[in-house]
């Protein structure tokens, strides 16, 4: 189920990409996006946010060997590492917001806000499903062992991250090779 | 756990109440419930309820066309009426109809007791729902969206429609794409989980094949409407440039992802019907469906051609004929497996004894008439044809051979196959061939016309027209055919209403049929099946009734 789920929403944010590429082959629209965007700072953060699969991986991998309190450090250290993301994704947002670079301004604004923006709602999604497992783990819910959750959530975290590969590769290093 | 018990959710204990309401526990019991059944029963009356209205608001729009320089309503109120007319019979009559039929009846055709989530399922249901009264709302909040069902920008933006209609539109489509899709995984997880032992995928009912494809075709086609509404949702609210090309945006971005999602959307409500008529076919011709391998291919082939062919809406805007020719010619190309299955369904027939049923009259009625409409789709794929008749009313008659002469037509015919399942008594067959004439005059009439009127240059979408010759004659017999249509409908839901209690006491297997969901009773049991009659072929209950003649045996013979 849950894979048919990340499919459709794969092709949620397919429509959104082919709608910044689409506006992004307007010269105003590179300039801006070399200007305001900051490849390093976002680089540093992006590769917490791939890490935090690599943390999945090892919960999900001591799930099944039955090592609860692995299982609940990597969760916790999976949900730090998002919240770090987030917290970096605010911090460029306020970056561009103080620059008068905003939803309203021009299509970079409208198409980066937009892709962005509902890449960081899917990690909030995330956070709060890696929450309540979390939660579950530390009741003891997977003490016995068998449960096919922590999978199935791993379905759902890899695929934000997958997502932001391909965000970060055509929002911020496409106009670097350009 | 324990400190919820005291919150008890009422579960049905009896058999389940067939379309009526009366049980001990009431409207509860149906707002509560989570059985396949009895939501696929309210997506069904969603669905009627829906047509009403959606017909209530075209023949007020038929009767402002019915004479030339009419004045009976404004321009204004005529586009919110075409607006809501096709955005109500596409989202939240045609859809959920087969929704209802699915959710009722792939459970049972599969050997299953329920859905795979049944609370999803529920979910599903409501969201659509409360999607369609959220649409409606719109009237209440100020004014209905009134840019057409497929809203193209720049019309859509702001300041063409101010009024808060197009938002309206954008959150009630978004609330019930929100259902859609989720019922749709259900449906994926359902057949492929819970099929019953034996039936493997070739032993499938048709119908739960074509639901199984058009299950993934709505997951891969709704994306991309929900993210043009969130878009135009930006545009409408936060002032983002989506669509607005005075200040960079793009209207052809708009048409691009609403077709990418339309075109699909358009074999989303004609697979599942696809599927009704290979049960409805076979049952009333007593053979089995001829070539069902090609049958269910030639699903899967305009499932994937779907989403080759979404420019041809967009002709007339100037793509260049590179893309125009490629288009077209992948839109010549879908009409070979939707041919194939016109003779699929034809062989059927051939040398069957047949029964005319008002079931089998609408399937057979079905297969002239969307041959009608297949053939001017056809010639809406050259691009010279499309240039000249693209948003006249030819365009609006082709459609409606398809939707109605296709979707609805099969839908309806489902009804009447179905209905003694669902309630346990018979439609009359004399006032529903009553019904079946009137409707089907009514729809010819009203559409045959329609393609001249476009040949002759008449626009769609305007709200009147001048005296010119012929123009005025031809749309008053679209007219009074609509009428015809609209009194047939009252009729059809009079029946549908009045039936419950008083129709022919229904038995189990009325139609001597084919399939697994006619072995229980009708109506079925909250618990469908305690044992399901083994499955060898797709024909299981024919093979159970008939031992010395089964399909399975016979097909043995011809392998050997």
């Amino acid at each position: 189920m849950m894979k048919l789920v990340v499919g459709t929403e794969a092709m949620f944010f397919l429509s959104l990409i082919v709608a910044f590429i689409y506006f992004s082959l307007s010269p105003a629209f590179r300039n801006l996006q070399q200007s305001t965007l900051d490849i390093k700072t976002t680089g540093m953060f992006s590769v917490l946010l791939f890490s935090s699969s690599f943390t999945f991986w090892r919960a999900d991998a001591n799930c099944r060997k039955g090592r609860i309190n692995r299982l609940k450090f990597w969760l916790l250290f999976t949900i730090i590492l998002g919240i770090i993301f987030l917290v970096g994704q605010a911090k460029e947002y306020m970056k561009l917001l103080d620059e008068h670079v905003n939803l309203a301004s021009s299509t970079f604004g409208t198409s980066f806000f937009t892709l962005t923006g509902f890449h960081g709602l899917h990690v909030v999604v995330g956070l709060i499903i890696l929450t309540i497992v979390t939660c579950l783990a530390f009741l003891g819910d997977f003490d016995a062992g068998g449960s096919s959750v922590i999978s199935t959530v791993g379905i759902y975290w890899h695929f934000v991250d997958i997502v932001w590969v391909f965000v970060f590769f055509v929002v911020y290093v496409v106009p670097h090779l350009m | 756990m324990s400190r919820l018990e005291h919150i008890r959710i009422p579960e049905p204990e009896k058999p389940l109440p067939g379309l009526t309401i009366s049980s001990d526990q009431g409207l509860i019991q149906w707002l509560s419930s989570v059985d396949h059944k009895q939501i696929g029963i309210m997506y069904l009356w969603l669905s009627v309820l829906f047509i009403l209205v959606g017909g209530i608001e075209i023949l007020l729009v038929r009767i402002q066309l019915a004479v030339p320089n009419n004045h009976f309503l404004n321009p204004e109120v005529f586009n919110q009426l075409f607006t809501m007319h096709g955005t109500t019979m596409i989202f939240f009559v045609l859809a959920p109809a087969i929704f209802g039929f699915a959710t009722y009846f792939v459970p049972l055709m599969i050997g299953a007791n329920d859905m795979a989530f049944p609370r999803m399922n529920a979910f599903s249901f409501w969201c659509t729902l409360f999607g369609g009264l959220l649409l409606y709302f719109s009237y209440l909040a100020g004014g209905a969206p009134d840019a057409g069902w497929f809203n193209y920008a720049p019309l859509n933006q702001f300041s063409y429609s101010s009024s808060p209609g197009i938002d309206y539109y954008c959150s009630g489509l978004l609330l019930a794409g929100i259902g859609t899709v989720s019922a749709s995984v259900n449906f994926i997880v359902t057949i492929f989980r819970l099929r019953v032992d034996g039936m493997g995928l070739k032993q499938m009912p048709v119908f739960v094949w074509m639901i199984l494809i058009n299950s993934f075709l709505i997951l891969a086609a709704f994306p991309s409407l929900n993210a043009a509404l969130v878009m135009l949702l930006l545009d409408r609210e936060l002032h983002a440039h989506f669509f607005n090309p005075g200040n960079g945006g793009s209207a052809l971005l708009w048409q691009h992802l609403f077709w990418l999602f339309g075109h699909p959307e358009v074999y989303i409500l004609i697979l599942p019907v696809f599927g009704i008529f290979s049960e409805v076919f076979p049952v009333f011709s007593r053979k089995p469906i001829f070539g069902y391998g090609f049958v269910v291919a030639s699903g899967v082939a305009i499932a994937l051609l779907a989403f080759g062919v979404w420019v041809h809406h967009m002709f007339a805007t100037g793509l260049g004929n590179t893309v125009n020719n490629f288009f077209a010619a992948s839109s010549l190309l879908i009409g070979v497996p939707t041919g194939v299955k016109i003779f699929n369904w034809l062989a059927t027939m051939y040398g069957g004894s047949i029964r005319f049923s008002v079931a089998m009259l609408f399937a057979i009625a079905f297969l002239v008439e969307f041959t009608i409409g297949g053939l001017t789709g056809i010639s809406f794929a050259i691009v010279p044809i499309d240039w000249q008749l693209t948003d006249t009313y030819y365009v609006v008659a082709h459609l409606h051979y398809v939707f109605i002469g296709g979707s609805l037509f099969g839908l309806i015919s489902g009804i009447f196959y179905w209905y003694p399942k669902i309630s346990g008594r018979m439609l009359s067959e004399k006032m529903g061939r009553w019904f079946f004439w009137l409707f089907v005059i009514g729809f010819n009439l009203t559409f045959l016309v329609q393609h001249a009127l476009g040949a002759m240059g008449m626009p769609r979408r305007v709200y009147t027209y001048p005296d010119l010759p012929g123009w005025g004659i031809l749309n008053m017999i679209s007219s009074l055919g609509g009428g015809l249509m609209g009194i047939a409908v009252c009729l059809l839901v009079y029946m549908l209403f009045t039936s419950r209690k008083t129709g022919q006491i229904a038995g189990s297997d009325p139609w001597d049929a084919n399939t697994l969901e006619w072995t229980t009773t009708s109506p079925p049991p909250l618990k469908n099946f305690n044992l399901v009659i083994p499955v060898r072929s797709t024909r299981p209950f024919r093979d159970w009734k008939r031992p010395d003649d089964t399909d399975w045996a016979r097909e043995g013979v011809n392998n050997e």
